[in-house]
């Protein structure tokens, strides 16, 4: 079926795969990709889908198992009945209970949400990535199982629905075709947030009936509850690692810094994502560098847990979420430190500031703060001199929808970039406004399967039309171009995308954080410490 | 006349117990996440391009700067004028603003009536130009609230109807709601164009609710003046139960979520309010939960070993 066509009854029909995705619906980019041909979709195996449910549109990002009989079918049905129960429930569900009740009982169906909707307006206005498309068929079987009035009025309320297997499967399906980026919502007049409902789609299908994709539950938040990180990185790993940045510091800049370790009654505890430590490892050394030259009291904690800011519970689980948070705040009250700091990354803010501003409690509340206000109050204020000439060559800024839209962080980052970058402009539309990376709530680190080439095609294709918009007129690949993405999730849809569009050897577009460019401008540090190599 | 008059007051009653029950329903939601949204519109300062406290180095050694006046500005230009639907779906605004526009009249109306009516029953002379005056505002309001509310319920009723976006999700009911409101609107302008041009009825109706009173009127009354008090009743007891409602609801998905950007300090009120909410059992059946256990003690927890359930299964499957 094109996706165009769909309706929510046909939802729950057994009749194979719903939508088969077509590269044409896609809207073009524009100059100098305007021509651009994209590769179709490539088809999981038979093996593949055999054992895992592709009946959405083809593509894999749960790993749905399919069931092996009736029985098996029924069981799985009860389980999902019985989660959206739950998430009614104010024992089970008190973290969202008041928006999710709101959201499920006031939408007027507007459809406001639609045009803010990058995947939407990407995948070709598919009905399936329509932001009320999932939210309203949550709220059809909610109604059907939970109002017997609305039951038993049936067509009339639109609950007139039989709840089968394949409408579940694709339900949750559906739920990781939305990047959490609550650009929808901001657009509601009534501020019903479809992106916490997709959220809390997939909330049902973890926490009742233990389905996730393995990169966020095993790979992400068990491996780092387990192991230290979802990176893998143990501790004994981890020492590998900074001695390596310690020695590239030398290397890069002819400086010594040892980067302090598990330092107690420091000021600052610095907490990064991890997986900067094993793909951009020059963010940390960069922190590393300013901080010393700054003169501040900081710390790296080497506990379990301690050296990864990633909360993947954020995205899927809310007992995985407070579980890697309370061990986070533990940490935190056990160094006694005065203040953490948030790395970049989107999430991490997100998820110790603000949601966790209501987790951290009591002797373990201990503040928290972006590592983009501490920088402009290091570059701002002239703690150390830096000088732009050095960041001669366009710069863009991606907003990270966690850092800007759910938290209000906006100007901190500019004032940096405006003070250190003269060639800094702004993407189209910006700031609280601005268009999720196409990676958000998980999907830069979904690689498996044929979910990447959704990413770069539909979730991500908004982002990479606003890189080239910001640097038109400079696309020649003579000039070197830096999107500078402060968040580490979005670095890395961010690489994926500028890779898939080959935009680097073709217009010599590179992205990185925000503390790279000030670490490459500041005079007290040897010049070059940005290297323009992509990877 | 009895019988419409029980139904009235039966409507009346409905009406403020639904949305009592409505209110009441959404105000005892435990405390949830921190889960707002930017701009936040008491944000002084920031809430112009959407910024927060969270800008502050050492933000929470700084004072809270909250922009009351500007957050009802905001309020305002939400409800008044729509502001959300003027900027994101102005083709949806042109029906939507008359409409709300309409009701927001029709409520002034109603309003003014039952001030008239009291005054009335306390025995004030309105003979004189204050008498005056709210009879021109009556009149005001009422055609003006019922030629806009039906303009607009007519418009949303097309494009519900035209807009291939909006029908395919919209059920029964939602046009059936605009359909109610439609036809009450329709047959009080029908009625107070040819019959009551000055909505004495309307007043002497309400006079004798509030009196407790036989609404006699005799046999002039028309057939379509009583269609209108029967419809304007059911109408009354009918949007309470509806998703038209929602003028309650947003005050809550405002203010309880969207601006909802209070911060927690040690020994605050929203800490203890946690620490409550923490004691609650959970009962999620995932095998990497305890289930039965409180979020205090799941969260402090290690992770329990695999057991055979379908999710574990399922993870052989996924690999």
């Amino acid at each position: 079926m094109k996706g165009q066509d769909v309706r929510i009854k046909d939802v729950g029909k057994n009749e194979g795969r719903l939508v088969d995705l077509d590269v044409g619906d896609i809207p073009k980019l524009p100059p100098p990709y305007d021509n651009w041909q994209d590769k179709p979709y490539s088809e999981v195996s038979e093996e593949k889908r055999s054992r895992m449910d592709t009946s959405l549109d083809g593509i894999i990002g749960l790993r749905l198992p399919r069931p092996r009989s009736e029985a098996e079918k029924s069981e799985l049905v009860a389980k999902f009945l019985r989660g959206v129960d739950k998430l009614f429930s104010r024992e089970d569900n008190w973290t969202f209970l008041q928006p999710f009740l709101l959201a499920m009982e006031n939408c007027v169906k507007c459809n406001t949400c639609a045009d803010a909707c990058p995947i939407f307006e990407e995948s070709g206005r598919a009905e399936i990535y329509r932001p009320l498309f999932r939210a309203e068929l949550l709220r059809r079987i909610a109604q059907r199982q939970r109002s017997p009035v609305a039951k038993a009025l049936g067509k009339l309320t639109g609950a007139d629905i039989d709840v089968t297997w394949e409408m579940v499967a694709r339900l949750g399906e559906s739920a990781y075709r939305c990047t959490l980026c609550r650009r929808c919502a901001q657009h509601c007049p009534m501020a019903i947030d479809n992106g916490m409902v997709s959220r809390e789609i997939r909330k049902i299908f973890s926490q009742e009936m233990g389905i996730s994709p393995p990169e966020l539950h095993e790979d992400g938040t068990i491996k780092q509850l387990t192991v230290g990180s979802s990176t893998g990185v143990n501790q004994h790993a981890l020492m590998d690692i900074l001695e390596f940045a310690e020695e590239d510091i030398e290397d890069r800049i002819g400086m010594k810094i040892k980067i302090p370790l598990d330092k107690a009654g420091a000021d600052i505890l610095i907490m990064h994502n991890a997986g900067e430590f094993l793909s951009w490892p020059e963010n940390l050394e960069a922190f590393a560098i300013l901080f010393e030259l700054a003169g501040l009291s900081w710390t790296l904690s080497t506990d379990l847990v301690g050296y990864d800011s990633v909360n993947y519970g954020l995205f899927y689980d809310d007992i995985q979420y407070t579980r890697v948070t309370l061990a986070h705040a533990q940490i935190a009250k056990k160094l006694g430190v005065k203040k953490v700091v948030m790395g970049e990354c989107g999430h991490a803010h997100k998820a110790f500031m603000a949601v966790g501003d209501r987790m951290w409690l009591e002797e373990s509340n201990i503040p928290r703060e972006s590592a983009l206000t501490l920088m402009e109050d290091l570059v701002c204020n002239e703690k150390i001199m830096v000088d732009p000439s050095r960041n001669d060559f366009p710069v863009t800024l991606h907003d990270p929808c966690n850092i800007v839209r759910s938290m209000g962080i906006v100007m901190p980052q500019r004032r940096v970039l405006e003070k250190i970058c003269p060639q800094f402009r702004e993407m189209e539309p910006h700031g609280v406004d601005n268009y999720c990376c196409g990676g958000g709530s998980g999907f830069a680190i979904m690689q498996s399967n044929n979910f990447p080439d959704w990413r770069m095609r539909i979730s991500g294709r908004k982002k990479f039309a606003q890189i080239i918009n910001a640097f038109e007129g400079k696309m020649d690949p003579s000039i070197n171009k830096y999107v500078c993405a402060p968040c580490s999730n979005c670095k890395g849809q961010i690489r994926d995308l500028l890779t898939y569009y080959d935009a680097w050897n073709r217009h010599h577009i590179l992205y990185g954080g925000l503390v790279e460019l000030v670490v490459n401008a500041m005079v007290d540090v040897r010049e070059g410490f940005l290297e323009w190599e992509f990877h | 006349m009895l019988a419409i008059q029980i139904l009235t007051y039966v409507c009346i009653f409905l009406f403020l117990a639904f949305i009592v029950g409505r209110v009441v329903k959404y105000v005892k939601t435990p405390l949830h996440v921190r889960w707002e949204l930017y701009p936040v519109a008491h944000e002084k300062g920031r809430a112009v391009y959407g910024g927060s406290i969270f800008e502050e180095l050492e933000w929470w050694t700084k004072p809270r700067k909250l922009d009351r006046i500007g957050e009802l500005a905001e309020m305002l230009r939400e409800i008044v004028f729509l502001k959300g639907v003027f900027k994101h779906n102005r083709p949806l605004w042109y029906f939507s603003f008359p409409f709300h526009m309409g009701l927001y009249l029709l409520v002034g109306w109603l309003g003014i009536l039952f001030l008239a009516a009291l005054l009335f029953v306390l025995g004030i002379d309105l003979s004189g130009q204050f008498g005056v005056v709210l009879r021109y505002l009556v009149a005001l309001s009422g055609y003006a609230g019922l030629g806009l509310t039906a303009l607009g319920a007519f418009g949303l009723m097309a494009r519900r109807i035209g807009n291939r976006d909006i029908r395919r999700y919209s059920a029964p009911v939602e046009y059936i709601n605009l359909a109610f409101i439609l036809a009450t609107v329709i047959t009080a302008l029908v009625v107070h164009l040819s019959y009551d041009h000055w909505f004495q009825a309307p007043a002497a109706y309400i006079v004798s609710l509030i009196k407790f009173s036989s609404f006699d009127v005799g046999s002039q009354l028309p057939a379509g003046m009583l269609v209108e008090l029967v419809l304007g009743s059911l109408l009354l007891a009918y949007i309470p139960m509806t998703r038209m409602a929602h003028f309650v609801s947003k005050y809550f998905l405002y203010h309880d979520v969207r601006w909802s950007d209070e911060p927690n300090p040690r020994g605050s009120k929203i800490e203890s309010q946690i620490m409550g909410n923490f004691g609650l059992l959970m009962n999620w059946q995932a095998s990497h939960i305890q289930s039965g256990k409180s979020w205090a003690e799941v969260g402090t927890s290690d992770m329990p070993k695999a057991d055979d359930s379908g999710g574990d299964k399922a993870k052989e499957v996924q690999a």
